[in-house]
């Protein structure tokens, strides 16, 4: 196993307040982590810490073997600014590769190309030329998910990507961000949706408030005691 | 008709109406290219308020005028020199230090402050429209006040009296405004569809807010000039409006807001010209008419 990313005893925290402690896991190339926890308990501030945007309070979080956290396809939560955003596909799904311009005003022949790719991938080639806004939720997140491959193709970082799809675009999403894994890209998602974690994961994370309530394989989480209460009292609610 | 053709050529002869058309005309282009990024960004209000910012500087700068020139002994001495320098570059390095100021001040407390950001806009905008209202009620020496706060809040026939220098300093601002946003386009583009992933991704998002803000700071002076400063946030969120209604892609939506708004300014300053209405409401009149054309096309169109 290819180490990618390492957390050691890692806090987080806003203003010298933690609201996370002694986050201790690692993701490995190829992997499937689902993050789970309550609101509020510092998985958006993880996320945060995790693409570079915010600094840890103590501990570490090393990116390893060729990761870096410029290296990671974000998929973040859908803002009220774009669903009725005035842009074509192509411009949304182009635009992750910005990275790759730096300075460079213009995107250039080959960048063109991954996003074409990209949008073959996903199959939504025939959507390039679409208004965003006038799409569905499903195929909106699969046109962010098409642009955060264009970003990288090592690892996606997925917040909570099925948040108010239908049921039937909820397990399509679902479906292709796992064909996405198998081909070898690692994938790491904030969710809420514990069955569908369990489903698909390959490793769980639980973060209960202020600390780390597990970590392990997929496997383990079923079988332990924190794991089966959790599903348990998920288990009567409907999901959305 | 033929009347209303020979008033234009007639007026179109003269050398300050062709620089005043050639000035509007770059106005209206440079603050539509910016209009999209503000009202997709939610930062139109930030507009708003700066223009209000612009008319508190504005009048700031004519009291230190007036008291400079009340200052002096003669006509050579510093305070006489500094109002004279004032009057020349129009007051602009006062107004646009201070609006640039209030800009960066409007983005830092738009994120995460205790005052929150619409509250901080309402706050910095009418209490400087009504410093700025005091101040010239006060000091100026003008015999009428109410008619120099009129020319300034609804745009004033300054626009008429532009010197060479003050052409020349707007086509610079125009050129750098363009520049500006060719070069960074498709970094703004990123910025205002998602931040939180351009940042991810290594974009220098707050770097490209900020330079937003400096950017329609600088079109809000220069466009004070034209519409004046209660008028200034029309011609930055109309031509943006009308375009998203029927355009699809990021890039037309820019295309077409710059020409309905380059096109509006055409049509109203010879419209103004013509039937002598004021310059900055004619303006923002055709800006109307044209967005709600572009609301029956585009539900015209949603029904097909």
């Amino acid at each position: 196993m290819i180490e990618q990313l390492i957390c050691k005893n890692v806090t987080l925290g806003y203003e010298g307040i933690a609201v996370a402690e002694g986050l201790d896991f690692k993701v490995c190339e190829g992997d499937y982590l689902c993050i789970l926890g309550e609101n509020g308990s510092g998985k958006s501030t993880l996320i945060k810490a995790l693409l570079g945007l915010k600094d840890v309070m103590s501990g570490e979080i090393s990116f390893v073997n060729g990761a870096s956290s410029r290296e990671i396809g974000y998929l973040p939560q859908q803002t009220p600014v774009q669903r009725d955003f005035p842009a074509s596909v192509r411009e949304i799904v182009q635009s992750g590769c910005l990275a790759k311009c730096g300075l460079r005003p213009f995107y250039n022949k080959a960048e063109k190309e991954r996003c074409a790719k990209m949008l073959d991938r996903l199959g939504i080639t025939e959507l390039a030329d679409r208004c965003y806004r006038e799409l569905s939720g499903g195929q909106q997140q699969r046109v962010l998910l098409a642009r955060a491959l264009c970003a990288t193709e090592k690892m996606l970082l997925l917040d909570e990507p099925v948040t108010g799809l239908d049921p039937k675009a909820q397990l399509e999403l679902y479906e292709l961000i796992a064909r996405l894994n198998k081909k070898g890209i690692t994938v790491i998602m904030v969710s809420h949706d514990i069955h569908m974690s369990v489903r698909y994961a390959t490793h769980i994370l639980h973060i209960g408030s202020h600390k780390q309530l597990f970590f392990g394989t997929k496997e383990e989480y079923v079988n332990s005691r924190i794991g089966q209460s959790f599903i348990l009292s998920e288990g009567g609610e409907e999901h959305e | 008709m033929s009347d209303l053709l020979n008033t234009l050529q007639f007026y179109l002869g003269h050398s300050f109406v062709q620089r005043a058309i050639i000035v509007g005309l770059l106005i209206a282009l440079c603050s539509s290219l910016l209009g999209v990024t503000l009202v997709l960004k939610r930062f139109s209000f930030i507009g708003d308020g700066l223009s209000h910012v612009a008319f508190g500087a504005m009048s700031a700068a004519t009291v230190a005028s007036t008291l400079l020139k009340a200052a002096s002994h003669d006509d050579s001495d510093l305070p006489m020199w500094l109002a004279k320098f004032l009057d020349e570059t129009n007051d602009m390095v006062i107004i646009l230090p201070i609006t640039l100021a209030a800009a960066i001040m409007l983005l830092k407390t738009g994120q995460n402050t205790k005052i929150k950001g619409d509250a901080a806009v309402a706050m910095i905008s009418v209490g400087s429209l009504a410093v700025g209202y005091m101040l010239v009620n006060m000091f100026s020496t003008s015999a009428n006040i109410t008619g120099d706060v009129c020319g300034t809040l609804f745009g004033s026939q300054s626009i008429l009296t532009l010197t060479n220098t003050e052409v020349i300093i707007c086509i610079a601002m125009t050129v750098i405004v363009i520049g500006v946003f060719v070069l960074f386009y498709n970094k703004l583009f990123a910025v205002t569809f998602d931040e939180s992933f351009a940042k991810a991704t290594g974009v220098k998002a707050d770097g490209y807010n900020l330079l937003i803000a400096v950017i329609t700071a600088l079109i809000i002076v220069l466009a004070m000039n034209l519409v004046g400063s209660l008028l200034i946030s029309a011609l930055i969120v109309f031509p943006a409006l009308s375009a998203m209604r029927v355009f699809k892609s990021f890039l037309s939506v820019i295309i077409c807001s710059a020409i309905i708004s380059v096109v509006c300014a055409g049509v109203g300053m010879i419209l103004s010209i013509l039937f002598s209405t004021p310059v900055g409401s004619t303006i923002v009149t055709a800006d109307i008419v044209v967005f709600f054309v572009f609301m029956l096309i585009s539900l015209i169109l949603k029904r097909e």
